[in-house]
């Protein structure tokens, strides 16, 4: 299964830093992790980025959660 | 993974494709479209930094002959409080119209009031000076302690501090807090040997690209708009003023101009909004053009800080901790890049004890937009400031002390996934073997080192690639070239079809000439759309294949193809030869590329900087400069090397001279280049340029975005070799004449 580590404001909001999902697409960990945290939200969760395994995934829908893979939520970077 | 290879195109210093225009003038700029017709439109701006609007009066300017039409907040249909993208970013729409034209108060010295479009700009001009306005002056804020104190005026009355544990009920000018945590600083603390920790200021900066913002727009009776400007992102522009104005996507087309330098200043809208609200009024074509007091009172700069750094290290030079406190100037609108400096400060080192927490502060200046690597020099100054002290105190060469602790592959970041190959160890073995480092200082001079992370970014970039009937290609793509990403794309383009670069003509289209594409920011050009043109390119080779398979009754994968030739046994055509025939074999050939690039590699800076300082006067002369980077992969090596050499030089105008400077009653008093200083080539020595090349494993040719990483470093390689000059400590930027002669005379 992949691992979901929350940081900052995600751990403050879940409780926990580091949890099992059983999804392996990203349009459905975020369905799954709402059902679990009543303090999240679909919009929070899509408002932020994605990290699966290090790759940085700014509008992640249909991405695939490889067995094991690190998943973390991080803010949108912007450039200039 | 990409692996090092021969190529035959890419990495060699092709001409670039937009020269000739730009050195005989021919190239058309943001202010050079004129249309039958056309108007002019000018800008009514605040004299006040902080005042209620009471009333407005247009009578006597409207009944000037030759005035054709006023726009004021009023003409933004409805304006919701929704957020769209902006940039490379994203804007709060209510927050973006009222920094275009002011609602009903005004936030900044220059903050944009109502606009008239006339027949001439003389008559615009003297228009403007009929306006009655009644204002309540209020009192500003200019500085985030002062606009953090308990009993500061508030900008909003609708602000409420966001990231705290509970939302406040009182409005205050602190629009957020942002934290980021790994391990635990107080045991990385009391580990350590050695504490250093400092406050340090940088000041309100400006990007200052030498060419002002402007644009031309046209709204036709039928509804179909047109704006033509001088910007990063057409699409964003696009999509900026359609929500701002209400209208459909398919009822505007923007067309990006050459562009005189961006540098994420022209990563958002001034004008555009208004010049269409004025044509449409008007019925006319509206230019409008900002000079340059307007482009410094008006535009978006880069946020000034002040930052609180602590770091704690063993005597064997092994950090143990770091932290940090944040607080970025925003400007009059919420929105500072501090949430990158809490990402970027520390990402350099692999420490497991890191705190970082930051701040985002409105203050009575204007709305700061991206600047380069946005939010990055700031906190990195900072922190790569107290290392350089650390190194100092532990007497370890401040390289050794890098490497023992630098970031690679694996190591754990700040914000949360850890770092995949990056190349921040080869950039300092580069920098610590390069013959500068080797060079002995005399008296009154000093060296400084400094290294520096940014992100960069993909993002989504389109591409069609047109064969013509002779074997020639137009690579039309979406994404502006503000740093040379046409040759780019040229040999990228060249290298995937093995034909000569010169036969590939890259064109930048507008938004009806190519689907959406991303702006030309956070160092993803060259990665993410070059990945579009890689697809493009691969694209056509497979309809190659297949029209070489009809022609010779096989099937596509009995099909090769190399050098711009498909062939089967003893059938050979050239893909000229395949295009002219294009007509009889299924039509013309285009390839396309529609991506949302993933995977853009981090890349890391290093920076050597040797400075001599009069003690008298407390002039700084900078005197051997050196620049070393990793860009993965070099497509086009010589505008790399430019990349570096310029991000070097603004950062050396950082660290130096640059700031704006406010009267007490927040009046902007150095709004041009004489007074706000940018370092000239005299200024500088030539910038040696090194780059270090570690494929970014995600890209076909292993590309890292190279723009941005350049204008980190700078400071705290500069500041320092001032501080080793002069025997002292600095800890205020810019490091300017009077600044580094009150420090000497602080501590004489």
């Amino acid at each position: 299964m992949a691992i979901v580590i929350f940081s900052g404001e995600l751990e403050k909001l879940t409780g926990d830093t580091r949890i099992e999902i059983s999804s392996v697409v990203y349009r459905d960990m975020v369905t799954e992790l709402v059902a679990r945290y009543s303090a999240l939200s679909r919009e929070l969760l899509e408002e932020m980025a994605v990290a699966i395994d290090g790759v940085i995934i700014v509008d992640p829908l249909l991405e695939k959660l490889p067995e094991d893979s690190e998943i973390h939520f991080l803010h949108f970077v912007a450039g200039g | 993974m990409s692996e090092a290879k021969q190529y035959k195109y890419i990495g060699t210093r092709s001409i670039r494709p937009d020269g000739y225009d730009k050195v005989t003038g021919r190239a058309n700029y943001g202010a050079d479209m004129s249309l039958p017709g056309m108007i002019w439109g000018k800008i009514l701006r605040s004299p006040h930094a902080h005042a209620k609007i009471k009333s407005i009066d247009t009578t006597k300017a409207e009944a000037l002959a030759g005035v054709l039409a006023v726009a004021s907040y009023a003409d933004f249909p409805s304006v919701a409080d929704e957020v769209v993208a902006s940039g490379e970013g994203s804007s709060n729409l209510l927050d973006l119209a009222n920094n275009i034209l002011a609602k009903d108060k005004v936030l900044y010295h220059g903050h944009a009031i109502l606009a008239i479009g006339a027949r001439t700009a003389a008559i615009a001009e003297q228009a403007l000076g009929l306006v009655e306005i009644e204002y309540e002056v209020l009192k500003p804020v200019l500085d985030v302690n002062d606009a953090m104190a308990a009993d500061a005026p508030v900008l909003h009355e609708n602000m409420f501090t966001q990231g705290l544990a509970e939302t406040p009920t009182k409005a205050s000018n602190i629009a957020a807090r942002q934290e980021f945590k790994m391990g635990d600083i107080e045991v990385g603390f009391a580990e350590a040997d050695i504490i250093v920790e400092r406050d340090f200021y940088t000041p309100t900066v400006h990007q200052g690209y030498i060419e002002p913002h402007a644009c031309t727009a046209s709204y036709d009776q039928d509804g179909q708009s047109m704006v033509w400007c001088s910007t990063q992102g057409h699409f964003d522009v696009r999509t900026s003023t359609a929500k701002l104005l209400n209208l459909n996507l398919n009822r505007l087309k923007v067309i990006a101009s050459e562009i005189g330098g961006g540098f994420g200043g022209k990563t958002t809208v001034y004008l555009e909004p208004v010049a269409l609200i004025l044509s449409r009024k008007s019925g006319r074509p509206v230019k409008m053009i900002m000079d340059r007091d307007d482009v410094f009172k008006a535009s978006g700069p880069g946020s000034a800080t002040r930052n609180w750094v602590k770091i704690g290290a063993k005597k064997d030079g092994t950090i143990t901790a770091m932290q940090a406190l944040l607080h970025y100037e925003a400007g009059a609108f919420k929105g500072s890049p501090v949430m990158m400096g809490c990402m970027t400060a520390f990402t350099p080192y692999a420490v497991p004890n890191m705190y970082v927490e930051g701040y985002d502060v409105v203050v009575n200046k204007p709305k700061v937009a991206a600047y380069r690597a946005p939010g990055a020099p700031q906190a990195e100054y900072a922190a790569e400031m107290v290392v350089n002290e650390i190194a100092d105190k532990l007497g370890i060469d401040p390289i050794d002390l890098r490497l023992k602790n630098a970031a690679k592959e694996g190591t754990q970041t700040i914000y949360g996934p850890k770092l995949k190959a990056v190349g921040l160890v080869e950039c300092l073995e580069a920098a610590k073997n390069s013959p500068h480092y080797q060079a002995a200082l005399k008296e009154n001079q000093g060296r400084g080192v400094a290294a520096g992370f940014w992100f960069n970014v993909g993002g989504q970039s389109s591409v069609t690639l047109n064969m013509n009937p002779d074997g020639t290609g137009t690579i039309v793509e979406g994404s502006p070239d503000i740093g040379g990403s046409r040759a780019s794309m040229q040999l990228m383009a060249a290298e995937e079809l093995g034909m000569p670069a010169e036969n590939l003509k890259p064109i930048i289209g507008d938004t009806e000439n190519v689907a959406f594409s991303a702006g030309t920011g956070g160092s993803r050009t060259t990665f993410a759309t070059g990945m579009a043109v890689i697809e493009a390119a691969q694209d056509v080779v497979r309809q190659l294949k297949e029209r070489s398979a009809a022609v010779w009754n096989l099937t596509a994968d009995q099909i090769e193809y190399q050098e711009g030739e498909t062939f089967s046994g003893d059938n050979r055509m050239t893909v000229a030869e395949i295009c002219a025939g294009a007509e009889r074999t299924g039509g013309q050939i285009t390839g396309r590329g529609n991506i949302n690039a993933r995977g853009a590699g981090p890349s890391f800076a290093v920076h050597l900087c040797d400075v001599e300082v009069d003690r008298d006067t407390g002039k700084v002369d900078v005197l051997r400069y050196t620049a070393v980077q990793d860009a993965g992969k070099a497509i086009h090596p010589s505008y790399v090397e430019g990349q570096l050499q310029g991000g070097a030089a603004q950062g050396i105008g950082w660290a130096l001279n640059e700031e704006y400077v406010y009267s007490a009653d927040g009046h902007m008093e150095n709004a041009g280049f004489l007074d706000y200083r940018i370092p000239l080539a005299s200024d500088l020595p030539m910038i040696d340029a090194i780059i270090v090349e570690v494929p970014n494993p995600f890209h076909p040719f292993g590309v890292r975005g190279v723009g941005e990483s350049g204008i980190i470093p700078p400071l705290a390689a500069t500041a320092y070799a001032v501080s080793q000059a002069i025997g002292l400590p600095i800890t205020d930027l810019p490091c300017s004449p009077p600044n580094v002669l009150k420090v000497i005379q602080d501590n004489a």
